[in-house]
């Protein structure tokens, strides 16, 4: 395998998590809920995520308690900010704050632990190409599953009728109301769905990415995923991509800290970091007026009945 | 069964009272079942965490001395939060802070420098945190990027910088290879107000600046100006009050009293620069500001309870074996429940029967 083929592969694994935890937010968001507490419901699914696996022995089985993680945690986050029509950039830190500290309890008795690598898609011939085979033919159900999703959530907000319900009550809450649509319900789902959605990419990270889980294992990958459905301007296409640049970037800078090319490794490890301040302001400098934000994003939502 | 919200005409006082300490109550509980679901007493933890060090003299003292960098910051993130702008990178700050205020230690180490290091090094890290928080600020006035996003992605990169100084150039070549600076001066040392004690002068300055901040905030044009662009950013508008006037200096205030933080912590209790400051101060501050319910004094007293924390923590960590990361799930269970409760002042929260279909149908 050479080793443009190596990193090729290390970047789709790296883009992966960022792209599915990016589109539970975004179809959060496009509900006018603003959830910035990916990063704890991520945490507790790579926690949960492998629990599951390790006591069950099963990828499988480990991937849903990620899932299930994710989404109870976002129910939490739900029952503040619908129930109780909490602040939503508060309550979301208060998830981030609340999913690190307790995927750290869970997580716990399961450090050293490691997990075998999970199956790789084989089609005879086609996985063997040189270069692209095992590139576009030989990853893993996650990898596949993932772009199903985004094409998923490109396809039920656009074209379906619960989509536009779905983007009519972002868009304007007090309109959506008056057409009597379920305001309140239709952001639980769509919280829901964030919340699943951040679990799964958590459990994609201990039980692909790593195969180890380890405190903190996140590293502000959730962040990331907030800022990416802000950098696609709320769309599933853009955020394809914003994943794959954001996973590009990530794994050259883990190429060249391995190279030692002279640079300090702190200087490259901020680069994600940095790249993702840029990343916005450069968008910000291309729509001036349109930033193709929700219109009731963030804003708390009581029915006057 | 569903929770139904009506708005209170006007915000209810009892509740703008009881609304923290409810928060509180039911945080409790809450942590107490985790510890319970760990399969340990919540009771003896109850005891480790809070009843011990409020009994102790010397847990009490060191209670004071955490809450310092706590309340200087939560103070600088009410002027924020109150104009509904949302710097959660304070935690950078603070170490942008640190890391400006300790180059003077550092350059003046080892040499018979005056009394100016102290004002110097506190003044340079005040200036390093504004200048950290500078950033998020100007990139939301300039080009109307997300200043949640910046300013959190600037921790990391401070950690980052932080990290680099100490392994790099800044570490203490007889430290044995380990990565920390060396140990300041007396001279870059904050004084002790008391002979053998652990309370330092930082204690002084969080007073002064909830007493400058009470009176800003409540009795100057800026506060008022401040309050009404958080809760009516059309009138303030029309009122011709600059958003982005406003924006800079919230992130000023914030960024600079979050930099004085910083190297208040490491002139006054680390008294050296390591890779890791701060067990989180910039983020608990974020719950300190809430549970202080953004009031200067609320955000005293809020203070010296997460400081609790922090000191039940490190003890229950040695007595009970329990992890630290026990109290920051207790943190965010708090933050969540104080966020929860202010629904009560704004709303009388009420428990309905049935859906809204019926509920409708009662009504008509």
């Amino acid at each position: 395998m050479s080793i443009v083929e190596a990193i090729l592969l290390t970047i789709v694994t790296a883009s992966t998590p960022l792209l599915i935890a990016a589109l539970g937010e975004l179809v959060t968001e496009r509900a006018g809920v603003l959830n910035l507490g990916v990063e704890g419901m991520m945490a507790m699914g790579a926690a949960c995520g492998f629990a599951g696996a390790i006591l069950f022995d099963s990828t499988l089985l480990g991937v849903l308690c990620g899932i299930l993680a994710g989404g109870l945690t976002a129910a939490l986050f739900a029952f503040a900010v619908l129930g109780l029509a909490a602040n939503q950039v508060a309550s979301g830190l208060a998830l981030t704050i609340f999913g690190l500290g307790l995927s750290g309890l869970i997580g716990a008795p399961f450090i050293g632990a490691r997990r075998d690598p999970i199956t790789h898609l084989h089609i005879p011939g086609l996985s063997d190409l040189p270069l692209v085979g095992r590139l576009f033919f030989g990853q893993d159900a996650f990898v596949y599953a993932s772009l199903l999703l985004c094409l998923g959530v490109g396809w039920f907000l656009f074209h379906t009728r619960k989509g536009l319900l779905l983007r009519a009550v972002g868009e304007n809450q007090t309109s959506a109301h008056s057409l009597g649509l379920p305001v309140l319900r239709v952001r639980f789902v769509a919280i829901l769905f964030g919340g699943a959605c951040a679990g799964l990419a958590g459990a994609y990270l201990s039980l692909v990415y790593t195969r180890f889980w380890s405190p903190g294992m996140t590293s502000g990958r959730g962040w990331i995923a907030v800022a990416l459905v802000v950098f696609a301007a709320w769309r599933p296409g853009w955020t394809f991509f914003g994943a794959y640049l954001f996973g590009a970037a990530t794994v050259l800078q883990l190429h060249a800290q391995a190279a030692a090319i002279g640079i300090p490794s702190q200087a490259l490890s901020a680069l994600p970091y940095l790249a993702t301040i840029v990343a916005l302001v450069v968008l910000s400098l291309g729509r001036r007026r349109d930033t193709g934000a929700p219109g009731s994003l963030g804003a708390p939502f009581v029915p006057d009945r | 069964m569903r929770i139904e919200l009506q708005q209170r005409t006007a915000p209810s006082a009892i509740a703008r009272l009881l609304a923290p300490v409810l928060a509180l109550a039911a945080a409790f509980l809450l942590g107490g079942i985790v510890i319970a679901a760990m399969g340990r007493s919540p009771l003896a933890a109850l005891d480790v965490y809070v009843l011990q060090p409020l009994s102790d003299p010397w847990a009490l003292q060191e209670m004071v001395v955490k809450a310092t960098p706590l309340v200087l910051i939560a103070i600088g993130l009410s002027f924020c939060f109150r104009a509904n702008l949302w710097n959660i990178g304070a935690e950078g700050q603070f170490v942008v802070g640190a890391i400006c205020g300790s180059t003077v230690a550092l350059a003046t180490h080892g040499t018979a420098a005056g009394a100016w290091v102290l004002p110097a090094m506190l003044l340079l890290g005040t200036l390093g945190g504004m200048a950290w928080a500078g950033v998020p600020a100007f990139l939301r006035a300039r080009f109307g990027v997300s200043e949640i996003l910046t300013s959190l992605m600037l921790v990391y990169v401070a950690e980052l910088i932080l990290d680099y100084l100490v392994r790099g150039p800044w570490r203490d070549p007889k430290g044995f290879n380990f990565p920390q600076s060396v140990t300041f001066d007396e001279a870059a040392t904050l004084p002790f107000l008391t002979d053998g004690g652990r309370l330092h002068v930082g204690i002084l300055m969080a007073l002064v600046a909830v007493i400058v901040a009470f009176v800003v905030m409540g009795h100057t044009i800026f506060g008022y100006r401040l309050r009404v662009t958080g809760e009516a950013p059309r009138a303030a508008r029309f009122s011709g009050f600059s958003e982005p006037r406003t924006t800079f200096i919230v992130f000023a205030i914030s960024g600079g009293l979050a930099g004085l933080a910083g190297i208040v912590e490491v002139a006054g209790q680390i008294g050296q620069l390591k890779p890791s400051i701060s067990p989180g101060y910039g983020f608990t501050a974020i719950i300190v500001a809430f549970l202080g319910r953004l009031n200067p004094f609320g955000i005293l007293l809020a203070g010296l309870v997460m400081a609790l924390t922090f000191i039940g923590g490190e003890a229950a960590q040695i007595t009970l074996r329990l992890p630290f990361d026990l109290t920051r799930t207790f943190q965010g269970i708090l933050l969540f429940c104080v966020l929860g409760a202010d629904a009560l002042v704004t709303y009388r929260v009420r428990l309905v029967r049935g859906t809204p279909a019926q509920a409708a149908g009662r009504a008509a």
